[in-house]
């Protein structure tokens, strides 16, 4: 346990000195302080107004850019360290694969939430600040949703960073993954089950598989419960999960998938060659 | 102590290491030479457990496969390009010795007896360390815990010639328990440092050989030279080995470590026409370098 704690640290510091760190802590940091310098506290959409309105908006930024910035940053770092020799070296040192592999993975985990969460929590202070009402059960669940789908991402980043050999294989990996789930979204998902007269509930599952779906449909659900945005769609989910069901679903799956995916990449790393 | 038994390795079906089997015992100081490909670096690879491979490699019994953490205890790593880390030098050297249950200030005491002062440097990122600081530092955190087995990629290839002296008077302190491969691509490089060659060629063992031991790593040469005129190339090389000139360019005195005289000698043999006369004697174990 002493050995994951200390690559955990190391893996830290490292992300902390680099350049994607600043600029992804910069993203962050910034769209919050765009959403209050653009006022957005003031403004109302479905009845939400003050913090409420600033993190819907927050939340579906986050879910455009978080999974991409942290497959990217990921595949980047471990395929990158790998082929510069940081792996020969430092796996030449008595620590064992699975303190190491972990480690890795915890260290990351932190760099790549802390900031998202921050960002999050510098809104909810200065609203505190300035006397705007935090709805506190909204940010606590956006928090969970961020938090899970901050694992998930990390989860299919290393394992894409075990399958691939080199940092240009891993990029391209990361992101035609990213682009498959995106597609997935609506696009191909509807133009399948009108085409293939799918039985909905089957279309559904589908699209519930992919992460983004859920992070979307459950970043949606706080606004609109009963999901009428989604039309006919809404009553498979509602009626499979139920409202609270689904809040659930919402974090849980995605943690799941992303331990699944690390799972994975670890007996992989383990079986194969290691720098 | 350390066996290789019927080690094969495959990249895309091209073997890289073809049935290599060896036995190192305690004690031994191996030259592992080749060329580039030879399958040097992939045989030290297996032994630190980093490759897949068939066959067995066992230190002390032990498969670094298997009992990775125990066996890696045992060896001490320096590799050939020191990795980029963005790391502090202290937090380094902190991270090592945690993982390696050793103590730091051992590090950081073999790093100021090659010149290194982990103390200035503790907050200076790795990667912006020079060459020679980074070969030092890597050294330090090698030698400075107990190990059984060194393994030394190229290790003196960017020291200057004080560092290289402390290096191999350092190597010559666990010269009765340690067993130490020392990978090159020139024998003339780490010849006086071993007492076996071990030559690579196409993934297998071309040369097995025991060499002459009786070197001493800690000698030093008092080193003269006389030439028929001055020459700026040739004041160029001893100024790099710290000769002092002593007659306008026709007279040079310094010191050479004693594993580094076929290397010393390699450099002069450049100049051999400009040689006039040639003194090296071993001094008394205990002379340091001022």
């Amino acid at each position: 346990m002493k050995h994951l704690w200390l690559t955990a640290k190391l893996d830290l510091v490292e992300s902390l000195r680099s350049r994607w760190f600043l600029i992804y802590s910069l993203v962050f940091g910034g769209i919050v302080a765009l959403l209050f310098a653009f006022g957005l506290t003031e403004s109302r959409v479905l009845g939400f107004i003050g913090l409420s309105r600033l993190l819907v908006t927050y939340i579906q930024l986050a879910m455009a850019i978080l999974p991409i910035f942290v497959l990217i940053t990921t595949v980047r770092s471990v395929a990158g360290d790998r082929e510069a020799g940081v792996f020969e070296y430092l796996l030449s040192l008595p620590v064992s694969l699975s303190a190491w592999y972990w480690g890795k993975i915890v260290g990351r985990y932190v760099s790549i939430f802390l900031p998202v969460f921050a960002a999050m929590a510098g809104a909810a202070l200065w609203a505190m600040f300035q006397e705007i009402e935090v709805p506190w059960g909204m940010f606590l669940y956006y928090t969970a949703i961020l938090a899970a789908m901050g694992w998930c991402f990390l989860g299919i980043g290393m394992l894409l960073s075990t399958l691939a050999r080199s940092t240009d294989v891993a990029q391209g990996l990361a992101f035609v993954t990213w682009l498959v789930m995106l597609l997935f979204l609506d696009l191909i998902l509807l133009g399948l089950l009108i085409q293939s007269r799918v039985a909905p509930e089957f279309a559904i599952t589908l699209a519930l598989a992919n992460p983004l779906q859920v992070f979307r449909t459950a970043a949606l659900s706080m606004f609109d419960p009963q999901l009428i945005v989604f039309g006919p769609s809404a009553y498979v989910i509602l009626d499979l999960f139920g409202v609270a069901g689904f809040k659930i679903f919402a974090v849980v799956y995605p943690v799941l998938l992303g331990t699944l995916s690390a799972a994975t990449g670890f007996v992989l790393f383990r079986r194969s060659d290691l720098p | 102590m350390i066996r290789f038994d019927s080690v094969k390795k495959l990249f895309r079906r091209h073997p890289v290491l073809d049935g290599v089997t060896l036995d190192i015992a305690t004690g031994e100081r191996i030259a592992l030479i080749g060329s580039n490909g030879a399958g040097k670096t992939t045989l030290i690879r297996c032994l630190l457990g980093e490759y897949t491979f068939d066959g067995e490699v066992l230190v002390d019994g032990e498969s670094p496969r298997k009992q990775r953490a125990s066996v890696l205890g045992k060896i001490g790593f320096v590799p050939q390009l020191p990795p980029p880390l963005k790391m502090p030098v202290g937090q380094l050297v902190t991270f090592a010795a945690a993982v390696c249950n050793s103590d730091p200030k051992r590090i950081e005491t073999i790093g100021t007896r090659l010149g290194l002062n982990i103390d200035e440097l503790r907050n200076r990122p790795f990667n912006r360390l020079s060459g020679g600081m980074k070969q030092k530092l890597l050294i330090a955190i090698a030698l400075g815990r107990d190990v059984k087995v060194l393994v030394l990629d190229e290790p003196a290839a960017n020291l200057d010639p004080e560092a290289r002296h402390i290096f191999f008077s350092l190597l010559a302190e666990r010269i009765e328990n340690t067993s130490m491969i020392i990978s090159s691509h020139r024998l003339d490089e780490v010849a006086q440092l071993v007492n076996r060659v071990i030559e690579m060629d196409m993934g297998m063992v071309v040369l097995d050989d025991r060499v002459a031991d009786d070197s001493n790593l800690a000698a030093m040469l008092n080193t003269k030279l006389r030439l028929h005129r001055a020459d700026d190339a040739i004041a160029r090389a001893l100024s790099e080995w710290s000769f002092t000139d002593v007659g306008e360019g026709m007279e040079w005195h310094g010191l050479v470590a004693g594993p580094d005289r076929l290397r010393f000698l390699g450099m002069l043999s450049r100049y051999v026409g400009l040689l006039k006369a040639i003194d090296m004697v071993e001094l008394d174990p205990g002379v340091t370098l001022q």
